[in-house]
């Protein structure tokens, strides 16, 4: 055989053994018959979300409308969940409240966990030194107050709108991630392979991101599902209270608030919208506990 | 021991000095003038410029910062720009509501956490078991205005069971503040017909706050009890005839304890919190709807001070777990003291 052979046969090999590793794991995942309902209650959210002008049965209820004639109707089969004082259908609110929620997810962590994750690495393989010392400090005093609060607080000093809330909630986030990967690399940094490396003369930065990083990842990543859900319900809850998406814009969080001012006559204003929230949390949630097995990560 | 909870305490007050700074430093940062926003609209060029110098506000940010830092040791705050009080005046007449809630919120989780964590691991996989694993999992779930929401909604709303919002009906007169807990003033004024009500207003709001951490304290003492009862000193016990009530609580409720009171400790927070949208649902006159209407408004005087009042209260919580586990775990207590 030639060389091209032999190499063309070890890749072959290898995407099998990729392969066999994802089998593998969805199999894992697959045994869990809540994750995988949480899986496709999750890719159903997330398909409405995204094509939501096309699968919402009115579309224009999301922008500023009124149409007082159909206001305060309940739950019919023209509206599934009934329609608001000012006669907007709640259905395609919530569709479109999906987006909102899931933006602030996604940005969230994405603006929150690179920092978090390079902060909690840089200290990890530092132990010791005084970079631990000052980013696990800084990092203990953004976790000296509960994250609801100090995200409030930010977004109220600046202007509350979707922007500010997501920069306010990404910047009490990335503690938690420092804190995780933090505990992965300074364990890691003593294992045989670091140790190798170092003494074959790899730079630091080869080291944390090479050597160390990948193997923090499936903690990461299980976290990050979990969290989805966790910053959902922030976000949620900032708008709740007046300090997120501001009406009329369809924020799940800000139609609990407006239709709970209709309680308990128009009870459907405020009881859809929340079950909606707590429907997309527990998506996550579920997968997220199916992740962790397949991963067999301890805790996160 | 009194070595290592004075490091800790230190630890605390280094953290909370960090935390003033971050607050401080963002709310300065912002952009708004500060002293504008505290006058209102109306007024003229001078007065704003007059609370500019008052503030410090034409300093550099580090001398504004020692400024308010020497104010704050004195317990000045400065005044809220919304309710024109001195801040500190505020948070001494709206904390002791928030402080009734919750512990009475920590005592009803307490105990229920423990009565189902008990009878879940006791009777493991039953539908007792099952129950409390999915009101856990909901729980995680459900943000505490959706819980608060759908209590009032059924219970006082629908069943009208309980009465509705705030600490007492509107036509009641409320005793004389003495302490500031509903409940006790009315019982030192000699009303127990007006403790008892405001007890009975109390209970949907509590229920709202604790019914996550029953759940959850529940899940931990029921891992603790199902780990325990494998092991061999139960089934010595056992075999000797030891009553099953007496098994339970002294030789598999115990070892519980200590895991239980951490998470209390850090349940504190999180039910300071969450009192934020309860006290809301609830019209709720206590601190945390103080500092949500500031928050509105705002208001960044007492925006700080609330965060600061969190903090402070966050810290000392986890030293009185820390310090209460230590009495609890011999084994703690000595670990600590060898490093």
């Amino acid at each position: 055989m030639t060389t091209r052979d032999q190499m063309q046969a070890d890749l072959l090999a290898s995407l099998k053994q990729k392969r066999r590793g994802f089998a593998k794991g969805w199999y894992k995942f697959s045994r869990n018959p809540l994750s995988v309902l949480g899986l496709v209650v999750l890719i159903l959210i997330v398909l409405a979300a995204i094509f939501a002008p096309y699968i919402a049965p009115y579309p224009e209820h999301a922008k500023p409308y009124t149409n007082f004639q159909d206001g305060g109707k309940p739950p019919s089969l023209q509206h599934f969940f009934g329609t608001d004082r000012v006669g907007r259908d709640i259905f395609s609110r919530v569709i479109f409240g999906y987006r909102f929620s899931l933006t602030i997810g996604i940005v969230v962590l994405c603006l929150g966990v690179a920092p978090g994750v390079i902060l909690g690495l840089l200290a990890g393989y530092h132990q010791g030194t005084w970079i631990e010392t000052v980013s696990m400090r800084v990092t203990d005093i953004f976790l000296a107050v509960p994250p609801l609060v100090l995200a409030l607080a930010i977004t109220a000093m600046l202007t509350p709108n979707l922007t500010n809330q997501m920069m306010a909630i990404a910047l009490v986030w990335w503690p938690w991630y420092a804190r995780l990967v933090f505990a992965l690399s300074s364990s890691l940094r003593s294992q045989y392979f670091v140790r190798e490396a170092e003494l074959t003369g790899a730079s630091r930065l080869h080291i944390m991101f090479k050597e160390i990083l990948p193997n923090c990842l499936a903690p990461v990543m299980t976290k990050m599902t979990l969290d989805m859900g966790i910053v959902i319900l922030l976000g949620a809850t900032l708008s709740f209270i007046g300090l997120g998406v501001q009406p009329p814009k369809p924020g799940l969080g800000t139609m609990v608030a407006e239709g709970a001012k209709r309680l308990p006559g128009e009870w459907w204003g405020t009881i859809f919208p929340a079950l909606a929230i707590v429907v997309v949390i527990l998506a996550f949630n579920l997968v997220g506990d199916g992740l962790r097995d397949v991963f067999a990560v301890e805790e996160v | 021991m009194t070595k290592f909870i004075i490091k800790r305490a230190f630890q605390s007050l280094f953290v909370l000095f960090g935390l003033s700074l971050l607050i401080f430093f963002i709310a300065r940062v912002m952009p708004g003038d500060p002293a504008r926003a505290s006058l209102g609209f109306l007024a003229t060029e001078e007065q704003v410029e007059r609370v500019r110098e008052e503030m410090h506000l034409n300093d550099p940010l580090p001398v504004q910062y020692y400024h308010w830092l020497r104010n704050l040791l004195r317990g000045d705050l400065g005044r809220s720009s919304y309710t024109k009080q001195p801040v500190t005046k505020d948070l001494i007449q709206y904390i002791p509501a928030t402080f009734e809630l919750i512990l009475f919120a920590t005592l009803i989780s307490a105990i229920f956490g423990q009565v189902t964590g008990v009878l879940a691991g006791y009777f493991r996989n039953s539908w007792f078991d099952g129950l409390s694993r999915l009101v856990s999992y909901l729980g995680i779930a459900t943000p505490s205005f959706v819980v608060a929401i759908f209590l009032l909604f059924i219970f006082s709303q629908v069943l009208k069971l309980a009465p509705g919002v705030g600490r007492l009906p509107i036509m009641m007169t409320p005793p004389p503040s003495v302490t500031g807990f509903m409940t006790l003033d009315s019982l030192l004024a000699g009303r127990p017909d007006l403790a008892l009500t405001a007890l009975k207003h109390m209970i949907l709001p509590a229920i709202s706050l604790a019914v996550i951490h029953i759940a959850q304290e529940g899940r931990i003492t029921r891992t603790s009890i199902a780990e325990n009862m494998q092991k061999d000193y139960i089934t010595v016990h056992r075999v000797h005839g030891i009553r099953t009530s007496r098994l339970l609580f002294k030789y598999l409720l115990k070892p519980s304890i200590i895991p239980t009171v951490t998470v209390m400790g850090l349940d504190f927070a999180f039910l300071m919190s969450n009192a934020f949208l309860v006290e809301m649902v609830y019209m709720w006159p206590g601190f945390s709807r103080y500092a949500v209407t500031a928050m509105l408004n705002k208001d960044l005087n007492a925006i700080i001070a609330v965060v600061l009042v969190i903090g402070l209260t966050f810290a000392v919580v986890n030293l009185l777990v820390d310090i209460i586990t230590m009495f609890l775990d011999p084994t703690i207590r000595l670990r600590r003291e060898g490093s």
